[in-house]
């Protein structure tokens, strides 16, 4: 294997490539694509590409797809920005039960998401603490309709940009800002000009990530959506019952339809950030 | 008891580099806000349901044999899905950052890929590679090497769900500090395995750590793909998840809630351990600020 | 294997020191002990050392499996896996008791019996797919015949091999209405009303809630009504269609939603007893079903004879009057009341139970009503 002369574009000093990118490679290859790489089998060749389209081209798929996607889209925007300004919060400022806050904040991982659902299910059903409230106040239903998915998905999605955000500010050199000051910028000059431009790449990372998260996410949606075909039913669960079903391939074909746009969507982002990286680098 | 007196306050002097403190306490009592709504109230409703009966009562339920190998099949699986991930990210994000080579971002999507995968079909992607339909999962079957419902499955699917974290997390802050620091260290003469330690090491450990809990973190609370490749063997192939969904199906919520309790505090745990780090290491922290 | 075990041995000795590897003997044993061969050749061999790239990739990429590998669960030849659905937990968890007991009395060594519970389709896709269930018990006569169709791991005859269509206990659909009956909901017709909500969970993932479908279907049919108009009725009151018949219990008792939950007999007695006895009444309909959760052993999975004799007896045993009265206390409907308490036999009133060859078998049912573009995907089609 000549790794050096795999892909590489100019010589470097690095040390490490063989290294890293076999480690990379292989594990890589290990855990993603050979599974990968069977599912796509499976769908292609076992089922074909004619039977995977009859399966999805239905109203009642097209709905599911679009709507796991579009709440997906949703609550990672609305975690996009909270989670910038929660991780700016957290580095910058002092506040009592800060420590509290910055620890809690991994918590919707480690909770297993069928707790989360239930949990969430039981404050904002019609006679739940929150719900009750948002009900006589909006005369607005929360779970068992889409703002439903999209809160269960916003609690799901919300440590990703938070920490990849967090380190990047941690690690800012405050010279920087200062700099900025000096030069006469007002602070949401700097800010938004120095600052932001910063954290972008994290950001955008943390937001595919998250993006990426909530397209999949089963096991907290199901208790909160309601579940009604065409209206609150998501992707997964019609992968779900396709399996119920015994029938692998239905499932199958709406894995690799999900899949696929996922796919499409992440590597936009990828290509982006590594696109403005390389503008701003050349600056 | 003593009377301080109490001066008047000089005019606080604000640095450049700050916002105003009115701004600073509305984004404060924005952030809490918004929080309390969406993090703080389903995690009370958890341990509400928990203590419903009383402490004694959810810890009663705890010492359940079948319990008890919950929590620790899950610990078995956290620890062996932790290493491997952070092994892999940090060579990841060597190569990503460190190189320029074609496909770089075909190369991040794929790492990004498991995040996208619906738990449930990741799990259906390892029962259909070692399930009774594959002819390698029969052959490792025959020779006394179950993956799927058995442990190694368990793991298997826990590191392809939980791929990601190191990588992604150490990435974005590997792009942000270049290489100069690096190849100055070479330049001066350090070894390979000597810069990496001792220059970008430092320089990632926090991010490094943030991986490696959020990694930890979901490992322990994954319930989806592991459903799928577990076979929920009470007291062999049960994690803790899978327990809490089980007690909860039985109709005994109090034990599924103080389960779902158990697995927040360990996270509590593992991030008291990581605030003792940061306030141990405070120092050097603040100077890697600097600079 | 012989690769895979120096490979394994190799990481071994890579990753832990040899005084640290001995405490972990009792573990290791099991796998490495059966090669001694191997183990004497690897002590002469020299410490692997993480020198260069592609080793130690490989030792990176075989951590994992050889790290899992000796942890694999050992199979002992009296262990009896019992793969079941979900709320069986405490009728198995007595009966594997008493049967263990019996089975010792009969002169045998006490047999290890494990189960594994989850939601019926589910357990029986795991047992499909590989999971070594010995026996099954599972919710719905369809799933068990997927494992047979799917795997002839179980005989095509398997439901005439035990009494009453080797279904030991049997239960029924009935609805558990808030205290007082508000309502007043007292048969099928009442459900189809305006205004009414209904909580049932969705046919296509759980298979208790295809019981509750059909038990609608079979009133309709038994009253001279369109039965597919009755359930279409029906479905449009359900406001929220849960995945598993515990969450729409949930969402009944817990979040407050609808006026009637139809649920399971025996999760419906599961339900008072945990979410209050004060605030819901059950009520059973004219008409119902004959829910049959049936069990057969797992021929396929059968590696010695002992465990078949194990295997079957342990099936048998639950018709005899001791299993039947644990069944009872457990809030199934059991044939044989001989040996059970009075109260637990006199909780449960009569109703005309249709059992499933009034919906033509679940061969028929499955697909007419639940499968793809059945009758109730046909309730939710978009005009």
């Amino acid at each position: 294997m000549h790794l050096r002369s795999f892909a590489i574009k100019s010589p470097t000093p690095m040390p490490g490539w063989g290294l890293s990118f076999g480690i990379m490679l292989t594990m890589l290859s290990v855990v993603v694509l050979i599974p990968i790489t069977v599912l796509l089998w499976r769908g292609f060749v076992g089922f074909g590409a004619t039977g995977m389209w009859e399966v999805i081209n239905r109203p009642r798929v097209w709905n599911a797809l679009e709507l796991s996607f579009r709440a997906a889209l949703v609550a990672s925007l609305f975690n996009l920005v909270f989670g910038v300004l929660l991780a700016w919060v957290l580095v910058r400022y002092r506040f009592p039960g800060k420590r509290l806050i910055d620890a809690a904040v991994d918590l919707p991982f480690a909770l297993p998401t069928a707790v989360a659902g239930i949990a969430l299910t039981a404050i904002y059903a019609p006679n739940g603490v929150l719900g009750s409230v948002i009900m006589e106040t909006f005369g607005m239903r929360v779970a068992y309709t889409e703002l439903g998915i999209w809160i269960a998905l916003i609690f799901v999605g919300l440590p990703f940009v938070v920490r990849t955000v967090q380190p990047v500010i941690e690690e800012i050199d405050r010279e920087t800002e200062e700099a900025s000051a000096t030069l006469g910028a007002s602070r949401l000059r700097t800010l938004t000009h120095v600052v932001l431009p910063m954290l972008t790449p994290a950001a955008l990372t943390g937001f595919a990530l998250a993006l990426a998260r909530s397209v999949g996410e089963y096991g907290s949606v199901i208790f909160i959506a309601g579940n009604l075909p065409n209206v609150t039913e998501i992707a997964p669960l019609l992968i779900v019952i396709r399996l119920e079903e015994f029938d692998y391939d239905g499932g199958v074909a709406i894995a690799i339809a999900m899949l696929a746009i996922s796919f499409t969507l992440l590597l936009a982002i990828n290509l982006i950030q590594i696109w403005s990286r390389r503008r701003m680098g050349a600056v | 008891m003593t009377e301080t007196l109490t001066l008047p306050k000089p005019r606080a002097f604000r640095p450049a580099t700050t916002e105003p403190v009115l701004v600073k306490w509305a984004l404060i009592a924005l952030v809490l806000a918004i929080l309390t709504v969406l993090l703080f109230a389903p995690l009370i409703a958890v341990f509400e349901e928990a203590l419903r009966r009383g402490a004694a009562f959810a810890l009663a339920s705890l010492s359940e044999p079948d319990a008890q190998s919950a929590i620790r099949l899950t610990l078995l699986v956290a620890a062996m899905t932790v290493p491997l991930n952070a092994a892999f990210g940090i060579a990841a994000a060597w190569a990503v950052t460190k190189f320029d080579w074609r496909g770089k971002a075909w190369v991040i999507t794929l790492i990004d890929l498991p995040f996208s995968v619906s738990p449930v079909v990741a799990g259906l992607l390892f029962v259909l590679m070692f399930g009774s339909n594959s002819a390698l999962g029969v052959w490792l079957v025959a020779n006394g090497y179950p993956i799927v419902f058995a442990v190694p499955g368990i793991v298997l699917a826990t590191l392809f769900i939980t791929f990601p974290f190191v990588a992604r997390e150490l990435i974005p802050i590997m792009l942000e500090q270049g290489r100069s620091e690096e190849e100055a260290a070479l330049t001066l003469g350090a070894s390979g395995w000597r810069t990496f330690l001792t220059v970008t090491l430092p320089n990632i450990r926090w991010a490094l750590l943030y991986g490696v809990l959020l990694c930890n973190a979901r490992a322990m609370g994954e319930f989806g793909a592991v459903a799928v490749v577990s076979g929920k063997i009470r007291g062999q192939t049960t994690t803790m998840p899978l327990m809490i969904e089980m007690f909860y199906n039985e109709y005994l919520s109090v034990a599924a809630f103080t389960m779902a309790a158990v697995l927040a505090l360990l996270a509590f745990v593992t991030l008291a351990l990581k605030s003792a780090l940061e306030w141990r290491y405070a120092d050097q922290l603040a100077a890697t600020h600097r600079h | 294997m012989r690769l895979l075990n120096t490979l394994r041995n190799k990481i071994d000795k890579a990753l832990i020191p040899t005084e640290a590897r001995e405490p972990r003997q009792p573990e290791s044993a099991r796998t490495i002990n059966n090669d001694t061969d191997l183990n004497d050749m690897l002590t002469t061999q020299s410490t692997y050392r993480a020198s260069f790239a592609w080793p130690h990739l490989v030792a990176v990429a075989a951590v994992g499996l050889g790290a899992v590998s000796f942890l694999a669960p050992a199979v002992s030849a009296q262990t009896l896996l019992n793969v079941s659905y979900d709320p069986t937990r405490e009728l198995y968890r007595e009966y594997n008791e008493w049967f263990a007991d019996w089975w010792v009395e009969q002169g045998n060594p006490r047999p290890h019996i494990q189960t594994s519970h989850g939601g019926s389709g589910a357990q029986a896709r795991a047992v499909i797919d590989g999971l070594g269930a010995h026996v099954v018990t599972l919710a719905l006569a369809g799933d068990i015949s997927a494992v047979a169709t799917n795997t002839g791991k179980i005989p095509a005859d398997w439901q005439s091999r035990l009494p009453n269509n080797s279904s030991p206990y049997t239960s029924t659909i009935v609805f558990l209405v808030r205290e007082g009956n508000p309502k007043n909901l007292q048969d099928w017709d009442d459900l189809i009303a305006e205004g009414v909500q209904v909580i049932t969970p969705n046919p296509k993932t759980s298979g208790g809630a295809r019981w509750n479908y059909l038990a609608a279907w079979g009133y309709a049919q038994e009253n001279g009504l369109d039965p597919a108009d009755f359930v279409g009725a029906l479905y449009r009151n359900v406001p929220v269609l849960d995945t598993a018949a515990r969450g729409s219990t949930t969402t009944f008792a817990q979040r407050g939603l609808g006026d009637v939950l139809l649920a399971w007999e025996n999760e419906a007695y599961l339900a008072l007893a945990e979410l209050g006895e004060d605030q819901f009444d059950i009520v059973v309909p004219s008409v119902s079903v004959l829910a049959e959760p049936p069990v057969a052993v797992v021929e396929g999975n059968i590696p010695d004879d002992a465990t078949h004799a194990l295997a079957t007896a342990y099936l048998e045993q639950l018709y005899s009057p001791e299993a039947q009265a644990i069944a009872l206390k457990n809030f199934y409907r059991a044939w044989d009341t001989s040996a059970a308490d009075p109260a637990d036999v006199a909780r449960f009133p009569d109703v005309n139970r249709l059992s499933i060859d009034y919906f033509g078998g679940w061969e028929q049912a499955q697909p007419e009503h639940f499968g793809d573009g059945g009758i109730f995907d046909q309730i939710y089609t978009v005009q």
